[in-house]
């Protein structure tokens, strides 16, 4: 099972052949994911290393049999890459590309919700289902096949929760980045709502920041929907108000977004956090044990 | 990114959204010019990116230009809430029948863009919202529907405008308000107070607009606003690299890869008991050159101690960070002591090197939580 990505994964880049996703829509097909394609206006007929090339999205799903895309072009051409491949019939989008303005990603946003598709991101580090299928820039290599599931709104922050998970002989079902801007295109909800479904996932950690209330809203989901175990990570604790830390959507404006109210709410519902990343390892290896 | 009042007005202007006459003016001399020119009573008003001028004695009323450059003289050089006043606008007097508050924000819970109005205008909208939630009408519109005449009117209605050349004026200004919000790519505008004069006209005498950073490179004119003198010396230095940089007022240094991971280190340097410096993040790539600057605009802040090095390689590799660090060390001549963590992509090859150079002031420590403990100590 996992969810987003798996062995059914026909993956079509958007970008192949620039170097970015050049190098990482291989890294992906190296892993294993059944990279089929690669659209880049222009260049149809060429090829990347064996991955044919086509002019449109519409062209990767009829030819190749596409079914997911991964977005890698730039952030002023990301959104039209999104509405192609929604078009086109692609049923999941990933868009790893960053720094796409809030009011066309509203947009977007608004748009790809009545079409019943999964977008992840944008500015996110793209999903992983270890032995499976990696659409994205996460390392595969930190982390191996298991059980627990992990969504994050940070990359690098993932990669060293995985490692803690890891080195304490945990595993992971699949790992979902879900983007740090203000709108990204699945919120932690939709993603809990899979990892409920799927079979494989037993326990859930969830990786949150400051800024927004994203967090305390997967909180009233969890306790109204989630029956599986949930631990939480969030970072933030020492941010000064009115700075945004890195990610666009990291702030805390006014009293609302602080970390310490997330880590409220989600314990208010039964879900422990953790204070540092090692603590929430500790955690989820002490409720296993 | 914030814009001052004047700049704000300048897009509302734009917009076709009526303000006041005003001039910029840097100096006494230059508020007696724009006094002259405006003619009859001008308000001097403080231009700084914080809230709270008017308490602070930052905005006053001139009787005429020689009034007007002795109140410039009081205000400039004003420190309020730690912004230092160097720029003045002057307005031409409006005389006050009543207050109102409009205002959008990008409101990311909702995913939509919020309209706000209340006839209760003039004080901090929190308080209307806390002691006469009813008298705020807020209303969310969809991004793809877009601004819709029965908008103005929900707002306007539903706040209680009966004047019908006010609910005109009014449902106009919603509409260019809106225009504004989204082509200007902003993520805040307001206009606090939105005010009726004696005679009827309907303007905004102040404005607070925030722009999504992201879409700077479609507004060259208002990226062009951007404050040199506004922010923290070490963060206008951090933007001038292009390294991400918010300066915090400890003694241990931070520097991450990644925003996450950044913050995630800010927090841990607390639990061992530490007061950071900074947040920094170095981003994705981690080329040695970013290395190199990201250790210049830390180290120039003289309170930093001891500096925690955090990274977990994914497309970042940790063996050209660690070649980063040692052409630091040497282009910079750093005497501070720098506590290295690096996990993930080449992690082995960066420890190697590191190891080899054998630097006095570089520790490397295994995990995130010895090397933040062992930075503490360092700064102590």
């Amino acid at each position: 099972m996992a969810i987003i990505v798996d062995n059914d994964t026909k993956l079509v880049v958007s970008g192949l052949t620039g170097s970015e996703g050049r190098f990482h829509g291989l890294r992906n097909r190296a892993y294993g994911t059944n990279l089929v394609a690669g659209v880049t206006p222009g260049k149809g007929g060429q090829d990347v290393e064996g991955v044919p090339v086509f002019n449109t999205v519409s062209d990767a799903v009829g030819e190749a049999g596409a079914n997911t895309s991964m977005v890698f072009v730039p952030a002023r051409f990301a959104p039209d890459a999104i509405y192609e491949a929604v078009d086109a019939g692609i049923t999941t989008v990933i868009c790893i590309t960053e720094h796409i303005p809030a009011h066309e990603m509203l947009r977007v946003y608004t748009y790809v919700r009545t079409k019943g598709v999964t977008l992840i991101g944008p500015n996110c580090p793209g999903v992983l289902s270890p032995g499976k299928a990696n659409v994205g820039i996460i390392p595969a290599e930190v982390f191996k096949p298991g059980s627990i599931g992990l969504v994050s709104r940070s990359g690098t922050l993932t990669y060293q929760i995985g490692n803690e998970l890891a080195q304490r002989g945990l595993g992971n079902s699949t790992i979902v980045g879900i983007g740090g801007d203000p709108v990204v295109g699945s919120s932690f909800i939709d993603v809990l709502e899979k990892f409920e479904a799927d079979e494989e996932t037993t326990t859930v950690v969830l990786v949150g920041e400051i800024g927004g209330d994203e967090e305390e809203k997967a909180a009233t989901w969890i306790s109204d929907h989630m029956s599986k175990p949930v631990f939480s990570y969030i970072a933030g604790f020492s941010a000064p108000p009115g700075k945004t830390m890195g990610h666009a959507g990291a702030i805390i404006s006014g009293s609302s977004g602080t970390a310490v109210a997330k880590k409220e709410a989600l314990e208010a519902v039964g879900v422990k956090v953790g204070t540092t990343p090692t603590e929430v390892a500790e955690l989820v290896i002490a409720a296993a044990g | 990114m914030d814009l001052n009042e004047y700049q704000g007005k300048q897009l509302f202007k734009q917009f076709g959204i009526p303000v006041s006459d005003g001039r910029l003016a840097h100096t006494p001399a230059e508020a007696r010019a724009a006094a002259e020119e405006i003619g009859g009573q001008v308000v001097v008003k403080a231009q700084v990116l914080t809230g709270g001028r008017g308490k602070a004695g930052g905005v006053k009323l001139a009787e005429d230009p020689d009034d007007a450059e002795q109140k410039a003289k009081d205000i400039l050089g004003l420190d309020i809430n730690g912004h230092v006043v160097e720029k003045l606008w002057i307005e031409k007097a409006s005389d006050i029948a009543k207050e109102y508050y409009l205002s959008i924000t990008f409101d990311r819970g909702a995913k939509k863009p919020l309209f706000m109005f209340t006839t209760q205008g003039g004080v901090e909208i929190e308080e209307v919202a806390e002691n006469n939630p009813d008298a705020l009408v807020r209303l969310h519109v969809d991004a793809l529907e877009g601004y819709q005449p029965w908008v103005a009117r929900r707002l306007v209605y539903g706040a209680g405008v009966e004047d019908p050349s006010e609910q005109k004026q009014i449902s106009a200004i919603i509409g260019q308000l809106y225009r504004c919000f989204v082509e200007c790519d902003a993520m805040l505008t307001e206009i606090n107070p939105l005010i009726v004069t004696p005679d009827g006209e309907v303007k905004a005498l102040d404005s607070k607009f925030t722009v999504d950073d992201s879409a700077l490179y479609r507004h060259p004119d208002i990226a062009e606003f951007r404050d040199a003198g506004a922010a923290d010396p070490l963060e206008a230095l951090a933007r001038e690299k292009g390294v991400t940089y918010v300066k915090l007022d400890g003694s241990v240094g931070i520097l991450g890869n990644g925003a996450g991971l950044s913050m995630s280190t800010v927090d841990v340097v607390v639990v061992a008991g530490g007061k950071p410096a900074n947040f920094c993040d170095l981003g994705g790539g981690g080329n040695a050159q970013g290395v190199v600057d990201a250790l210049e605009v830390i180290t120039k802040d003289e309170q930093v101690k001891s500096i925690f090095f955090n990274i977990f390689g994914g497309i970042t590799r940790c063996d050209e960070v660690a070649r980063g660090i040692l052409e630091a060390l040497e282009r910079l001549q750093l005497t501070v002591p720098i506590v290295v963590r690096l996990d993930g992509t080449n992690a082995e090859e960066g420890r190697k090197i590191l190891a080899e150079a054998a630097a006095a002031n570089l520790y490397v420590e295994p995990t995130m939580l010895d090397a933040a403990t062992r930075a503490v100590e360092l700064a102590a």
